[in-house]
């Protein structure tokens, strides 16, 4: 399984992270499945973190942000195949509030670590399983031209 | 009346598949039942066992959350879209 986003689209989501340091950003990844389970990316959808009472530390998508998104890509023929964010400061592993409040299985968590404002490491997960027993393994994420 | 309801990735195993279900209902409460009638495996990733909606799925009416209508008691027509999404957020 991996995770494929056009360069373009990559450093485009490390730089929201470097612009909203030190708070989190968010946002979601659109794109396609293809059959064997991957995920090509077409596009990043940059997003507001709704959790101003602590953005340097969580991050929350307005629903009503992703109904709209998730419209507009089924529209295009496409999905939502997953999301990204920022960790300020932090590594770019997911934390337990990072699997408590991930519900979308089957997509991909892709986090990148800012540290002093500088985008570093980029990592993806994959959100497996039901919700009692869901887990994250690690994915691979693999930049493609464009 | 048919109504479209939008089944977010996640939850598309459960649902045959597909990404668009249509469903006969007249409140979004009628039309929520319908789709797990249709799809029994939907019932447990939507409703806890006392059936109520999970806290984090949200469900709207075209463009507004059903929580601030009249949750499911809120009427629906057969051009309205429900879409439902589960929740993203989280942080280090």
């Amino acid at each position: 399984m991996a995770l494929k986003i056009p360069s373009s689209l990559y450093d485009r989501l490390r730089k929201h992270g470097e612009a909203t340091y030190p708070h989190e950003c968010c946002g979601v990844l659109v794109g396609e499945f293809d059959e064997t389970g991957e995920k090509v990316v077409q596009d990043v959808v940059e997003c507001g973190n709704t959790r101003t009472d602590s953005p340097a530390n969580r991050y929350h998508i307005s629903p009503s942000e992703l109904v709209r998104i998730q419209r507009e890509a089924m529209l295009a023929g496409h999905d939502i195949v997953g999301f990204y964010h920022s960790h300020p400061d932090h590594p770019a592993r997911w934390s337990a509030t990072d699997l408590a409040e991930a519900h979308w299985t089957g997509c991909s968590y892709v986090i990148t670590s800012v540290e002093k404002g500088r985008a570093v490491l980029t990592n993806s997960f994959l959100l497996l399983d039901q919700e009692d027993a869901k887990h994250f393994e690690d994915e691979f994420l693999e930049i493609i031209e464009g | 009346m048919p109504i479209k309801v939008l089944i977010p990735t996640p939850l598309r195993p459960y649902a045959g598949k597909q990404s668009v279900i249509e469903v006969t209902a007249q409140t979004v409460g009628e039309a929520l039942s319908d789709l797990v009638a249709k799809h029994p495996d939907l019932r447990k990733h939507l409703f806890s066992d006392d059936g109520k909606l999970r806290s984090f799925v949200n469900v709207y009416l075209n463009d507004e959350d059903i929580r601030y209508l009249s949750k499911e008691a809120t009427q629906a027509k057969e051009t309205d879209t429900i879409t439902i999404v589960p929740s993203v957020a989280g942080g280090q």
